[in-house]
């Protein structure tokens, strides 16, 4: 039987030759595609499901040498690798199948390159889960990176596009060069490019904490964790809708994957490491969820909630980084299980949402929440994944957001009683996302799909394709099912949990928690509600003829309904110095009209436009950028073209180190 | 818990049950009954929400063009989450009907599932007033959820090593006013504060009138008519009944109870009956002294109730 290592690499290959023949036959180029993808996730699932059932990792099945004698390319697959495997596979499968009726290559050009790279991408960050030594690592890092550059850069007739891209670009590069140097000195400090464990005592060292910061940065920025998440909402909204959600489902979760492989690698985590992650999450779980309350473009909100989720994830991490440090095993289980488990679900909800904007944008050609509405009477399918999606986003049972958030939320009970009362902080700061999460989901739900549709080109959306469709109703379904089966899942949680804190013995989570009644919940709120809607629906003697009642006003009209900004107003004037807009409001006189320009008789047309402000790009970095063009364009005084004066610099340089030399 | 004892409970049980399903309209026919009387007026009769319930289940409904499934989605949540909250929830002295380890957590999120579902079938109407009523809804329950689990979390400081159900952490509250009655003290009014903003009660919201200024819950239903309009009642009757729970367990003694003495479950039941008219009657005072708060000052109010839930965890933790 082959082992999963086998099973892997054959999914890598599999997936980095799915756009191939794209590229040469163009009709069925999408469909072939879409079946090697297919057939690739469910050999990267087989592999994950056989890495659960503990068949044995020591076994090198496949060991390519890459540089000889220098580096090997050797998948290893344990139960850490496998959850992360579980959801490429899961989200690249179902964005696959969605880019047949999306990206068609009658209508994009560019379509054939997209499949090409789309393929690249997944065999590299499968190729990332799987890596056994730093060098494939780095390889596959590298690979992934720049394929997900080109992806981003597909509608590069756009300058917007461009400018994401430019930004994403520069972003990974600074990530890679950080993750060069860390695993540098992790070679040096453990003597080898093997990810095996690190000796005991280093990581107290000032060079453990160094690593631990590069590190940190390195994942952190892939990850989109406060504040190296500038790049995400941009590079997001700018791609493809398919290609956002693999980047929002799986790409940056290979930075957790990352941060959790070397958590596991360190023994002896001093306590400031888990406190840091920690501290981090929270922030970020905030800071996102309140920047994603002041957006109005359909999927930068949803880019933002992908940092918020980025966020709850690290808290559980820290949490379990903690309870390492402090030899509570209780913290670890709860906080790693709670961890990884809101990675799977938020790969499964995330491109669940983004593939729903996706056929949104395609149906009115707008991502602007303003524009839409009443769209779940032309898009009835659409309309209901999307809700599920956010459902589950927001954390509520019976889907499987609540699940995750349950276990993070009883490792954090279990931090209070235990006396790291940071946890308690913690714990406000993951209440306060999901009280935030629950208002932008319900106005991003609310102003797009429900009520009456504010554009004409609102009113003539016309339902998304059948691969579309399948695509979402397989995410949404897969949503209730992981809610409803968390005893299912629990077991490899376990197998996981194992992995990512070797050392200690931890207690099983079934025997703590008893999942099964978190599903007896869930199956008795759907039932109670399918109950309660026959009797409902059985009284109901309707005449279904007339508008909207509205307390008795005449004459309704949809652009009378409340827009996203005003729905948010009442938070975001809360957080008013977080989520900062640039307005620009026409100039209103004395007489409240509007002033005529150039001389005009009457008052000409005039208009408001209000932009979300990005606090650490806007604010922080742009003004840095400006400072160091600034100092750039002062020594351009060097550069003039003179060739004696180039001449006089080398004598000048010449003299000056004759006198050092001789001092 | 095994068939005989199951049997043993059985009685009550089925008590439970029942109080929690016919019990809360009569709790908002006393509110009523008390603001009538502090205004001189005789009032409407105490059991005049269920006059109204049987009324609106004969009736038609209309059902506006704009809306679809969701609209009724909205009624339907309100009552389903609440009945399964309340099915965690211990009344007074008496455990409650469910309880596993972690349960407060599917108790909170239930009742914002059935916040997600209201707002969701108010903006489901394409109406300006619905659309606002749900905005305030969404920002101030979003400001008060904090207040709710730092109580709980307070509670958990008292005993720490017991599963964390509802019930366990109810019942340490009598451990905790011997203890730390400082802290319970605020606590019990954070908590109060948030009984009031989740039912919708002045000084945050006016559960009478329907105009722009003064409305919030009650201009989420405005186009809700009929048996969806009964069951909105009802759900939020519920409700009611779940938060003045949660004070009682906060407030009444707990007397030990191993085997399920007949005759201390029926004090307790009778405890916690006239508790939760107390409760009422409370509420029914404060709307009567007070006025509705302006808008822009309630964040604050409930920022507060979040400190000093805070402060009692800090207290609690501490000592």
């Amino acid at each position: 039987m082959p082992t999963q290592t086998l099973l892997s690499t054959l999914a890598i290959l599999l997936a980095a030759f799915s756009g191939m023949p794209g590229l040469f036959w163009r009709r069925q180029g999408a469909v072939l595609a879409t079946f090697l993808i297919i057939l690739s996730s469910i050999t990267a699932l087989t592999a994950a499901g056989l890495a659960f059932a503990g068949c044995e990792t020591q076994a090198v099945a496949v060991s390519v040498d890459l540089i000889a004698g220098l580096a090997t390319f050797h998948p290893v697959v344990d139960g850490l690798s496998a959850v992360f495997l579980g959801a490429t596979a899961i989200v690249a499968a179902a964005s696959s199948l969605y880019s047949v009726g999306y990206w068609k290559s009658e209508e994009y050009p560019v379509a054939p390159a997209t499949r090409l790279f789309f393929g690249l991408v997944v065999a590299a960050i499968l190729g990332v889960e799987v890596a056994g030594d730093a060098l494939s690592f780095l390889v596959s890092w590298e690979v992934m990176a720049l394929c997900a550059f080109a992806l981003v850069l597909s509608l590069h007739r756009d300058p917007a596009v461009r400018s994401a891209s430019w930004l994403y670009l520069i972003t990974t590069r600074f990530g890679t060069l950080t993750l060069f140097l860390a695993f540098a000195l992790f070679a040096l400090l453990t003597g080898g490019f093997s990810l095996l464990a690190m000796p005991a005592g280093i990581a107290s060292t000032t060079a453990g904490g160094l690593l631990f910061i590069l590190f940190l940065i390195g994942f952190g920025l892939k990850a989109g964790m406060v504040p190296f998440h500038f790049w995400l909402p941009p590079a997001h909204a700018a791609a493809p809708s398919h290609v956002s959600a693999l980047m929002s489902g799986v790409l940056i979760k290979t930075g957790i994957y990352g941060l959790c492989r070397f958590c596991s690698l360190v023994p002896d985590p001093p306590l400031w490491w888990g406190g840091t992650i920690f501290a981090l999450g929270a922030v970020s779980a905030v800071l996102g969820v309140a920047w994603a309350l002041g957006s109005h473009d359909l999927k930068r909100l949803l880019a933002y909630h992908s940092i918020e989720n980025i966020g709850i994830i690290l808290l559980g991490l820290g949490l379990a980084m903690v309870g390492r440090s402090l030899g509570q095993p209780l913290l670890v289980v709860l906080g790693f299980s709670g961890a990884l488990l809101h990675v799977l679900n938020h790969a499964i909800f995330k491109s669940l949402l983004f593939l729903g904007a996706g056929a949104v944008d395609h149906a009115c050609h707008t991502r602007a929440l303003d524009r839409l509405g009443g769209l779940s009477k032309t898009m009835p399918i659409t309309s209901a994944c999307f809700l599920v999606g956010a459902a589950a986003i927001c954390g509520l049972p019976p889907f499987n957001g609540f699940a995750s958030e349950f276990l993070i939320y009883l490792g954090l009970f279990s931090g209070s009683t235990s006396g790291w009362l940071w946890s308690v902080a913690g714990l406000t700061a993951l209440v306060l996302t999901g009280g935030l999460a629950l208002a932008c989901f319900a106005k991003a739900c609310g102003i797009v799909f429900l009520g009456e549709a504010r554009t004409p080109q609102a009113r003539l959306a016309k339902e998304a394709g059948k691969p579309e469709r399948l695509a979402m109703i397989f995410l949404a379904v897969l949503c209730l099912a992981i809610g409803l089966g968390l005893p299912l899942i629990a077991p490899l949680l376990n197998t996981a949990v194992q992995v990512a804190a070797p050392g200690m013995t931890l207690p099983n989570l079934i025997g703590h928690t008893r999942p099964i009644a978190i599903t007896c919940g869930s199956a008795a709120i759907i039932l109670l509600g399918i109950i309660l809607w026959r009797w409902q629906s059985a009284r109901l003697r309707s005449r279904k003829d007339v508008g909207t009642w509205d307390c008795g006003y005449a004459a309704p009209d949809a652009r009378m309904q409340y827009t996203a900004t005003s729905f948010a107003a009442p938070l975001t004037g809360q957080l008013g110095g977080v989520v900062q807009s640039d307005q620009h409001a026409p100039h209103l006189g004395n007489s409240g009209d509007v002033p005529s320009e150039s001389g005009k008789l009457l008052p000409q047309e005039a208009s408001f436009h209000d932009h979300p402000r990005d606090l650490i790009l806007d604010r922080l970095l742009t003004p840095i950028g400006n400072i160091v063009a600034w100092c750039c364009l002062r020594i351009r005084i060097m550069h003039h073209g003179h060739m004696p004066i180039y001449l006089l610099y080398i004598v000048v340089t010449m003299i000056l180190l004759f006198l050092w030399s001789i001092r | 818990m095994n068939w005989y004892e199951l049997l043993h409970r059985l009685p009550l049980i089925v008590a439970q049950i029942a109080l929690l399903l016919i019990l809360p309209p009569f709790l908002l026919g006393v509110i009523n009954r008390v603001k009538a009387k502090f205004a001189g007026r005789k009032g409407p009769p105490l059991f005049q929400l269920y006059y109204d319930l049987a009324k609106l289940l004969r009736k038609g409904t209309v059902l506006s063009t704009t809306t679809t499934w969701v609209f009724l989605l909205g009624p339907v949540a309100g009552v389903a989450t609440a009945v399964l909250a309340g099915l965690f929830i211990p009344l007074g002295g008496l455990p409650s009907i469910l309880s596993f380890h972690g349960d407060l957590l599917l108790v909170a999120y239930l009742l914002a599932l059935g916040r997600f579902c209201t707002i969701l079938s108010a903006l489901d109407t394409g109406s300006a007033f619905e659309g606002m009523g749900a905005s305030r809804e969404a920002a101030f329950s979003c400001l008060v959820e904090p207040a709710l689990f730092l109580g709980l979390v307070a509670l958990a400081q008292l005993n720490k090593e017991h599963p964390l159900t509802m019930s366990n952490l109810l019942g340490a509250s009598s451990q905790g006013w011997h203890l730390a009655a400082g802290a319970m003290i605020l606590v019990l009014v954070a908590w109060f504060l948030v009984m009031l903003v989740e039912n919708c009660r002045i000084p945050f919201d006016d559960p009478n009138t329907h105009l722009e200024l003064t409305m919030i819950h009650e201009v989420m239903v405005l186009d809700h008519s009929g048996p969806p309009l009964g069951f909105i009642l009802y759900g939020a009757a519920v409700k009611l009944f779940i938060f003045g729970s949660l004070i009682l367990g906060l407030v009444v003694p707990h007397p030990e109870n191993p085997h399920h003495d007949l005759a201390i479950s029926i004090y307790n039941l009778a405890i916690a009956i006239v508790g939760l008219i107390l409760i009422a009657m409370v509420i029914g005072v404060v709307e009567s002294v007070m006025a509705r708060l302006r808008l822009v000052r309630v964040p604050l109010l409930l920022v507060a109730a979040s400190l000093l839930s805070g402060f009692g965890v800090v207290l609690l933790a501490m000592r």
